[in-house]
């Protein structure tokens, strides 16, 4: 029997989507055979989230509710994947590609000498539960299609808005079962201090439904505020190209390419971006991409939906006036 | 304080990729090959701490072919101080993990107080080597950092880690594993003299005899991931471009966005 455990992750208070679409994936996996579909559920005062687990998917939650467990720890959290992991004989472990997922998902495939594959945008099981996995390769340049040579402790990061979430059911209540961490923590050797927030924009640019973009075209840092003007408007996260990262105009954390991040939106909006391979390579696979730019050969119009050939200082402002007016109907 | 820092060469950020016919690699035809950009912030945090200490050495260690020695002698040529090359033909058809084991015996030879990995490579884009190496020697790590600092009593780091929307500041015990991420340092460029001098400088070659390692343990057999094939993204098809003067192109383009994409 296909048994998979989802290791939930959470944005303040609220499980973050990935997970969500973890338990979807989960969920459409184990369907088929009648597998088992548990959410292990990590932190402090982390309770309540386990009805959003439930209506997720997950017919079990594995509770680790721990002042202790407040704070990220690879080791710490490692160990209680592992312990839960082997307490079900996991067929597989889904994580988020997240900052958390990819610290995560190879300390514990090293811990239960399992299998690892990161950032996966496809996944399915063989007869023996073994997976066959799709991850992008060179930035997005290339696809590989990987295959797992046994059927446990497989551990499989997903890359975020590519998988969807189960259809919820607010009436499902999962089993819980609560489980207590058996780190000392007097012997961890890397502890987290603090949190420093550095709040890129108000949307995480991995995580975004809908990323507005702004590149060299741009001319200046200060016209990144248009950028983030109708970034609020759509409720969207702000990204920037490398040629707007390496001139200082906004940090890193927003570069959307090679050396950056790679994004799967629902909806990307180039505004000043030539679109060059390092660029493409980070968000081609958005299922919709906009593109405004006053030079018709730039590369970015050859994958783009929608173009606009004109000055993004006349777009810009009226695409914000628009949708400020679409939303208001 | 020894400092080790594992890189990998791999083909240049702006080659176009296509797959060989075979399907199982990629087409390297004509493609020109540079050190792994993460692992370059991590040679250069090295050099870094070897200048701020004025003492120590920096040893920067790969596992690849023959033409990866070029990589070697291109982190010499930038100050590191020696090298070591782990070939071996065995190790065709490994995976991560088992690159993992070999670097890990690797490092177990030297006495290494730190250990920098970049936080992926953008090859295979996997970025669980280093991760994989920590838990297989039972260092603490600290995955994708872009702020590095060596405490004054030299016994811990402290290390900024980039995550969403924030960083999480965190404190590990030497000997411990960092892997880099961007914006931790501007990696230097190896000057004419610096490139005269690697040519002096140690080079170790090691194959897994010499790790007392086996093809059983870390070759093709022993991957438990195996890859299938690799392919070409599919294509993006050029859309539409919305003419007319901006005003009513703004306008269609919103129009589409909510009722063809229905995105909006």
């Amino acid at each position: 029997m296909t048994k998979i455990l989802v290791v939930s992750e959470r944005h303040e208070a609220k499980v973050k989507r990935v997970t969500l679409e973890a338990l979807g994936a989960a969920h459409a996996l184990s369907s088929k055979e009648g597998g088992q579909v548990a959410a292990l559920l990590i932190g402090n005062e982390v309770a309540s989230q386990a009805d959003t687990l439930s209506a997720g998917g997950a017919q079990k939650v594995y509770l680790a509710d721990d002042p202790k467990l407040a704070l990220y720890s690879s080791e710490a959290y490692a160990t209680l994947v592992a312990d839960v992991a082997k307490k079900m004989d996991a067929t597989l472990i889904l994580l988020g590609a997240t900052a958390m997922g990819k610290d995560l998902g190879p300390k514990v495939a090293a811990k239960l000498e399992g299998a690892f594959a990161g950032d996966c945008t496809g996944l399915a099981l063989n007869d023996e539960g073994a997976f066959v996995a799709t991850r992008p390769i060179y930035g997005g340049k290339a696809i590989a299609t990987v295959k797992c040579q046994q059927a446990q402790f497989q551990v499989v990061t997903l890359r975020p808005n590519v998988f969807p979430v189960h259809p919820p059911a607010p009436s499902a209540k999962a089993e819980i079962e609560k489980v207590t961490t058996t780190t000392d923590f007097s012997l961890l050797k890397a502890i987290v201090k603090e949190v420093l927030t550095v709040v890129a924009s108000k949307v995480e640019l991995t995580e975004a439904q809908i990323i507005v973009s702004g590149g060299r075209g741009l001319k200046a840092p200060e016209n990144f505020k248009l950028i983030e003007e109708l970034a609020d408007a759509l409720g969207a996260a702000v990204g920037a190209s490398r040629a707007a990262v390496d001139a200082g105009w906004k940090p890193h954390s927003y570069q959307v390419g090679l050396t950056g991040k790679t994004v799967s939106p629902l909806l990307y909006i180039a505004c000043g971006i030539s679109g060059a391979i390092q660029h493409q390579a980070g968000m081609s696979s958005s299922k919709y991409i906009v593109a405004i730019n006053n030079d018709p050969n730039a590369p970015i119009f050859k994958i783009a939906n929608y173009g606009i050939v004109a000055d993004l200082f006349d777009v810009v402002p009226l695409l914000i006036e628009e949708v400020k007016k679409l939303k208001a109907a | 304080m020894n400092i080790a820092v594992c890189i990998k060469q791999v083909p240049a950020t702006e080659s176009k990729i296509k797959p060989a016919a075979d399907g199982l690699d990629i087409d390297r035809t004509g493609l020109s090959y540079v050190v792994n950009p993460y692992d370059e912030f991590g040679v250069e945090e090295a050099l870094k701490i070897k200048e701020q200490l004025d003492t120590g050495t920096v040893t920067v260690i790969t596992i690849g072919p023959e033409k990866a020695v070029e990589a070697l002698r291109t982190c010499l040529a930038v100050g590191a101080d020696e090298a070591i090359h782990i070939k071996d033909d065995a190790l065709t058809g490994g995976d991560a993990l088992c690159t993992a084991r070999v670097l890990a015996a690797a490092l177990k030879k030297g006495n290494y107080d730190l250990i920098f990995f970049g936080r992926q490579a953008i090859d295979d884009d996997s970025g669980a080597v280093g991760i994989h190496v920590a838990e297989l020697l039972g260092l603490p790590h600290v995955a994708g950092i872009n702020k590095f600092e060596l405490n004054a009593d030299g016994l811990k780091a402290v290390a900024h880690r980039q995550i969403e929307g924030a960083a999480e500041v965190v404190e590990a015990r030497l000997p411990a594993i960092f892997t880099c991420q961007k914006e931790l340092n501007e990696p230097r460029y190896a000057s004419l003299p610096g490139i005269m001098k690697a040519k002096q400088k140690p080079m170790t070659v090691w194959s897994l005899a010499d790790l007392d390692l086996s093809a059983e343990d870390v070759g093709a057999s022993a991957a438990k991931v195996k890859l299938e094939k690799i392919t070409s993204p599919p294509v993006r098809e050029a859309g539409k471009t919305i003419d007319g003067d901006t005003a009513h192109a703004v306008s269609e383009l919103v129009r589409l966005l909510h009722e063809e994409a229905k995105v909006l």
